[in-house]
């Protein structure tokens, strides 16, 4: 069993502890998602669910996407990801996964994955945190530039740049894994989270939350 | 207002009520300090010179003169730890930020007293005693 479900990054506000300690939190609005599709070991060659989050319109939808989510008595969702899981028998297609689960199995640090923000193409400084060149002692219109990119005599081959060499290129909107957050929160009657640190990506993004697979 | 389940997580949290104090006063911060499993309340007395944030986040610094040596706390407004804020003197100023009395010694430090006009009806300026009575009826901050 594993708690896991779909949300969106609310924004971030503080709360205190109580002994006082200011804590920053990230607000997650989770769930109420619905169950999909039930894959198993025999239908599919392992074992998961599928949850959607938000009802989608349905003239926005395509015909396979309604009749998917009918399967299942539910209506077309937004945002569609697959969970896996050791065991997924007893869940049945049309079952409601709630903020709930995590309290009901004290769970204590989640995983979350986004996307982050998008940051457009971006010089080396920027996006690999290189140090650019001098201000003066003679540097002129290089002042940001990566400097020298490989020798004459790399790896023995000859003149060539290495492969992954890091350079200028377009930043962020790329999934990524926070690991380890420690859940603050749960809020049932609202379907939030409040998870302690900043989540990727921007507020109304699209997230996946689940328990930490670390730590407990 | 940011987003309503913002707010509303803000709201659980924050101070029902905070006394009214102004850059330039001078109060006094009730702070809680806990030694071993015993509580008790010390008093930090100073000049509010500065605010800043908004809502959960509001804080204040409060700057006094301790031994001769200047010295600067700043507080969350609605941090559990401050038991209350008791205004103890009104001060006349003409900033937001009052940094410019780091910089002065001795008498030069005092602001000009401000006269307050109590408005028909107004509970006492310090707030003092609705303060703590209303952090006390509060639940555990932790509960959101």
């Amino acid at each position: 069993m594993k708690a896991a479900i779909l949300g969106t990054k609310v924004g971030m506000t503080r709360i205190f502890s109580a002994d006082g300690n200011a804590i920053p939190v990230t607000v997650i609005q989770a769930g109420p998602c619905s169950i999909l599709q039930v894959k198993t070991m025999d239908t599919d060659g392992y074992e998961a669910v599928q949850l959607g989050f938000l009802d989608k319109k349905p003239a926005r939808c395509t015909r396979p996407e309604i009749g998917h989510a009918r399967k299942a008595n539910q209506k077309p969702k937004r945002f569609v990801r697959e969970i896996r899981l050791t065991e997924a028998s007893g869940k049945q297609a049309g079952d409601v996964v709630t903020v709930g689960i995590f309290e009901e199995l004290e769970v204590g640090h989640v995983d979350i994955v986004g996307t982050t923000i998008g940051k457009g193409f971006q010089g080396t400084m920027k996006r690999h945190n290189f140090a650019g060149q001098e201000a003066s002692h003679g540097v002129e219109r290089k002042h940001r530039s990566p400097g020298s990119i490989s020798g004459h005599g790399n790896r023995g081959l000859g003149r060539c740049v290495k492969k992954g060499k890091k350079m200028s290129g377009h930043m962020g909107h790329e999934r990524v894994t926070s690991r380890n957050q420690k859940l603050v929160a749960v809020d049932k009657d609202r379907n939030l989270l409040l998870v302690k640190g900043g989540v990727p990506g921007p507020n109304g993004g699209y997230l996946v939350i689940a328990q930490a697979k670390a730590k407990k | 207002m940011k987003n309503k389940y913002i707010d509303a997580i803000d709201a659980s949290n924050m101070k029902p009520h905070v006394p009214d104090f102004e850059v330039g006063d001078t109060v006094s911060v009730g702070v809680k300090i806990v030694e071993g499993n015993k509580e008790r309340i010390q008093p930090f007395i100073g000049v509010v010179i500065g605010r800043r944030g908004g809502g959960m986040t509001e804080s204040f610094t409060v700057r006094r003169i301790v031994n001769n040596e200047g010295v600067e706390r700043i507080f969350p407004v609605h941090s559990p730890r401050i038991a209350s804020i008791e205004v103890q003197r009104h001060g006349k100023t003409r900033r937001a930020k009052l940094y410019y009395l780091r910089d002065r010694v001795g008498k030069s430090r005092k602001l000009r007293e401000r006269r307050v006009f109590k408005k028909k009806g107004d509970a006492q300026i310090s707030g003092t005693a609705t303060a703590s009575e209303a952090h006390k009826a509060e639940p555990e901050p932790a509960a959101v």
